[in-house]
């Protein structure tokens, strides 16, 4: 695969495998969908769809970044501010990530 | 305004952890156990960083104080954006006995050596919850405090700082320099991502003995016993309205 857009595919995949160390059901499990994700796409040698692909990748990491922030956020609430619960809808977030990959 | 941001981070259980009483009760388990950096310390870089790129301060200086180990804290600051990090070695029966007195000593002079204009710390850390730092640090420069601050905005003639306090929120303003402590909604930190860390790798990391800042670490408290909170009595449940309310009469709380 000699395509002009291997590096950028390469960084990507590197990028979302650190972020995807600290995925709630474990590093391992994250890993293991995401080479999936990647492999299924492997012979994929149009110009735009490869772009497309990246941007959804991309995508998915800055889904993940959230996951993180409303994570420690929402713990941190919970245990320095009194009568705090979690809002309505949270764990479909959560969710959310995982059908994206 | 131009001038030096000092940004104290530190190194903490990450918070997602599982804390462990070690069995003697003289502390809590933490080898092997996975740290990171403060929540609120990380919410003390974002602000930094924010304010140099709006171009309101030229440069940002992490400081942590701790083992070798606290230079990965400083690395993740440094790739959020920090420009350079000050490493205060500090281990071993040191390092267990350091609390916010020593630090804000370390603190205060650092700032004085590095000339800075504005030191933001977060309000406390998850570990001891001592909230104590940023405050001690304000006292022995004899700077102006803005503590527990949601908002901060850089004015000619001050600091106006927005603070989350029992009854509401309160706006103050206070001249530079000036001592900061970050509360939770002041911003949201960005996560260290892989390109910048690699970036962050070319930046320095000065190490600097607590002796050469003139600072005594002796502490004046003592650990005496750490225990674990009594465990949650276990709900029980009820079929009928009548059944809660019998038990409740029993329990004796109707």
């Amino acid at each position: 695969m000699a395509n002009p857009l291997r590096g950028e595919v390469v960084r990507l995949y590197k990028n979302l495998l650190y972020l995807g160390r600290e995925y709630p059901k474990g590093g391992d499990y994250f890993r293991d969908r995401l080479r999936t994700a990647f492999s299924k796409n492997k012979s994929v040698q149009d110009q735009e769809q490869i772009k497309a692909l990246i941007a959804r990748g991309e995508f998915v990491g800055r889904e993940l970044e959230a996951l993180y922030f409303l994570r420690k956020y929402r713990a941190m609430k919970k245990r320095y501010y009194e009568e705090w619960c979690y809002p309505v809808g949270w764990r479909a977030k959560k969710k959310r990530t995982e059908v994206l990959l | 305004m131009s001038g030096r941001v000092l940004v104290g981070v530190k190194r903490v259980i990450d918070y997602a952890v599982k804390i462990r009483v070690k069995p003697d009760h003289s502390g809590v388990v933490t080898d092997g156990v996975k740290h990171s950096m403060n929540p609120f310390c990380e919410i003390a870089v974002e602000e930094a960083v924010k304010l140099k790129e709006k171009k309101l301060m030229k440069e940002v200086v992490v400081v942590s104080c701790g083992p070798q180990q606290s230079q990965e804290t400083i690395r993740t600051a440094l790739a959020m954006g920090a420009d350079r990090g000050i490493h205060v070695e500090v281990s071993g029966k040191d390092y267990e006995t350091l609390g916010p007195l020593q630090v804000s000593k370390i603190l205060a002079a650092l700032a004085k050596k590095e000339d800075a204009q504005l030191i933001i710390l977060g309000k406390q850390a998850i570990d001891d919850d001592c909230n104590q730092t940023g405050q001690m640090t304000a006292a022995l420069l004899d700077w102006p405090q803005g503590t527990f601050a949601s908002e901060v905005s850089l004015e000619k003639d001050g600091i106006k700082v927005v603070r989350e306090i029992d009854g509401g929120l309160e706006t103050i303003k206070i001249s530079t320099p000036a001592v900061l402590t970050a509360d939770l909604r002041l911003n949201t930190p960005r996560y260290a991502t892989l390109p910048n860390i690699m970036k962050a790798k070319k930046k320095k990391i000065a190490n600097v003995k607590p002796a050469d800042l003139g600072v005594d670490l002796t502490s004046r408290l003592e650990v005496l016993r750490v225990d674990e909170p009594p465990q949650r009595q276990a709900g029980m449940k009820v079929e009928t309205v009548d059944d809660l309310v019998s038990k409740l009469k029993d329990a004796g709380k109707v």
